[in-house]
């Protein structure tokens, strides 16, 4: 995915730049079975591929809010479906105290998002990349937290 | 009935000399009014300088781990007032500290004084004399400030600490000796109450609020030094491989610096004020840290110190947890 890709339409001329942390036994199988099914969806993603969502640090997001993306997405197993049996659910507490502790500070609540998508939900994986890109473009470029270059 | 600090004493000595344990840390006068200083006790002469008061702010457990290193095989004994107590039992839960190598000396806190609120009543004016209502249960609410060319009574009430004023662990909720009586009831106040006003800010002017803050922020760490729950030997912010993030005084390296303190601490923190108190700059990112604690309460359940049984909140999970955020 080239950097300077050239919006596609006129009426929506600013394209966010999002960050995906995928789970690599779930998410980013579900990220490439949308891509082999030829699932439509934004071009504003850019994946990194993690162990399991319980690698996430949230200084990866806070780094990542800083450094220029305007939002941040992290997606993982659903529950009960973790290859490291827990990793996941001990995520989900780490990112409930992380994304109140964003919110409470200031940073708004769309930027960060999170989702559980299987490896055999590529339409869901395309619906939550529809979702995060809308929101993060309604929210405009980031201001907050972001580091002056 | 004894003052509380001739009590201290007496047990201390007590203690030292049936060698129940080799040192005491505690409190004893410090150099300015309204200060008192942590002091360790290895003789039973130094225990006779001994104080606990209005003044004894410095959350004691920050020494427990370091103490321990450097004098090994020794029985620690231990000044806890409620919120170093409860920093006690987490430093146990972590594995920190044992709890048979330990003492906890509980003492009636009544909360502690805020110096810079004091300064505000005064002006500016430095303080050079204060006489401070005697402990326990006095009933004496007065402290007298006295300075060049003024002499104030203030209510205890108008300076003590944010943190104090919503102190609901008053004793530590561990301890094997007790000197007076543990203190009835908790404050009046509800341990939420500052943070409700804060949240009915709109989000922008939240911003604002810890933009400003952050801003000011020397990056001295005093915060973090005076924590008892960040004994990492290596702090994040001190690793160079990989630097995580700038070392300057710019606010979004600041901020993301006390977030992630914040996060270090989720469910751990037992809002013992030391951070404020030891700031510098007079940063007071208090309101974070407590937004943090009612989530953990109301997600997990979870209020940090108040027992050696259960585990902490982020050490652990439920396969019930609410995932309402989640896509």
């Amino acid at each position: 995915m080239s950097e300077g890709r050239k919006p596609k339409t006129e009426d929506q001329p600013w394209q966010p730049k999002i960050i995906a942390f995928l789970c690599t036994w779930c998410s980013y199988a579900g990220a490439d079975l949308a891509g082999v099914s030829r699932i439509q969806y934004p071009p504003n993603i850019r994946v990194v591929r993690v162990p399991c969502s319980g690698r996430i640090n949230p200084l990866f997001v806070l780094k990542c809010l800083q450094n220029g993306f305007d939002g941040v997405l992290i997606s993982g197993c659903h529950p009960g479906d973790c290859h490291y049996i827990s990793g996941n659910y001990v995520a989900r507490r780490k990112f409930a105290i992380l994304k109140t502790a964003l919110e409470f500070v200031g940073v708004e609540p769309g930027r960060v998002q999170f989702s559980w998508v299987s490896a055999g939900e590529g339409e869901k994986f395309a619906e939550v990349v529809k979702k995060v890109t809308y929101d993060v473009q309604q929210l405009g470029p980031a201001k907050r937290l972001v580091k002056p270059r | 009935m004894a003052s509380i600090n001739e009590q201290l004493r007496e047990q201390a000595r007590k203690l030292l000399a049936d060698k129940v344990v080799d040192l005491i840390i505690g409190y004893r006068k410090g150099s300015l009014p309204l200060r008192s200083t942590p002091y360790l006790v290895k003789t039973e002469e130094e225990a006779g300088s001994l104080i606990f008061d209005l003044t004894s702010s410095n959350n004691l457990a920050k020494y427990l781990p370091r103490v321990k290193t450097e004098n090994r095989g020794s029985k620690i004994g231990i000044v806890c007032k409620g919120c170093d107590g409860r920093s006690v039992v987490q430093l146990i839960i972590e594995g920190q500290v044992k709890r048979e190598d330990i003492v906890i000396i509980g003492v009636p806190c009544e909360g502690v004084v805020d110096t810079r609120k004091v300064r505000k009543k005064t002006g500016g004016e430095e303080v050079l004399r204060v006489s401070l209502p005697v402990l326990p249960g006095s009933g004496g609410r007065e402290i007298m400030v006295e300075g060049r060319g003024f002499k104030i009574t203030l209510d205890k009430e108008e300076v003590l600490c944010d943190v104090c004023l919503g102190c609901q662990h008053p004793n530590p909720p561990l301890y094997d000796l007790f000197i007076g009586r543990p203190r009835e009831g908790s404050s009046a106040r509800d341990e939420f109450k500052a943070l409700e006003e804060f949240e009915r800010l709109s989000s922008d002017e939240r911003w604002r609020y810890f933009e400003h803050e952050a801003s000011r922020c020397i990056r001295c760490y005093a915060c973090r030094d005076a924590c008892p729950l960040c004994y990492c030997e290596q702090c994040f912010v001190d690793e160079t491989h990989p630097q995580w993030f700038g070392k300057g005084p710019d606010s979004s390296d600041t901020l993301i610096f006390h977030i992630v303190r914040a996060l270090h601490t989720a469910g751990r923190c037992v809002s013992c004020g030391a951070c404020v108190r030891a700031c510098p700059v007079g940063i007071n990112l208090n309101p974070l840290w407590v937004r943090i604690e009612k989530e953990v309460k109301e997600r997990f359940g979870y209020t940090a110190g108040l027992s050696l049984e259960v585990t902490p909140p982020l050490a652990t999970y439920d396969e019930n947890d609410k995932q309402e955020f989640i896509l």
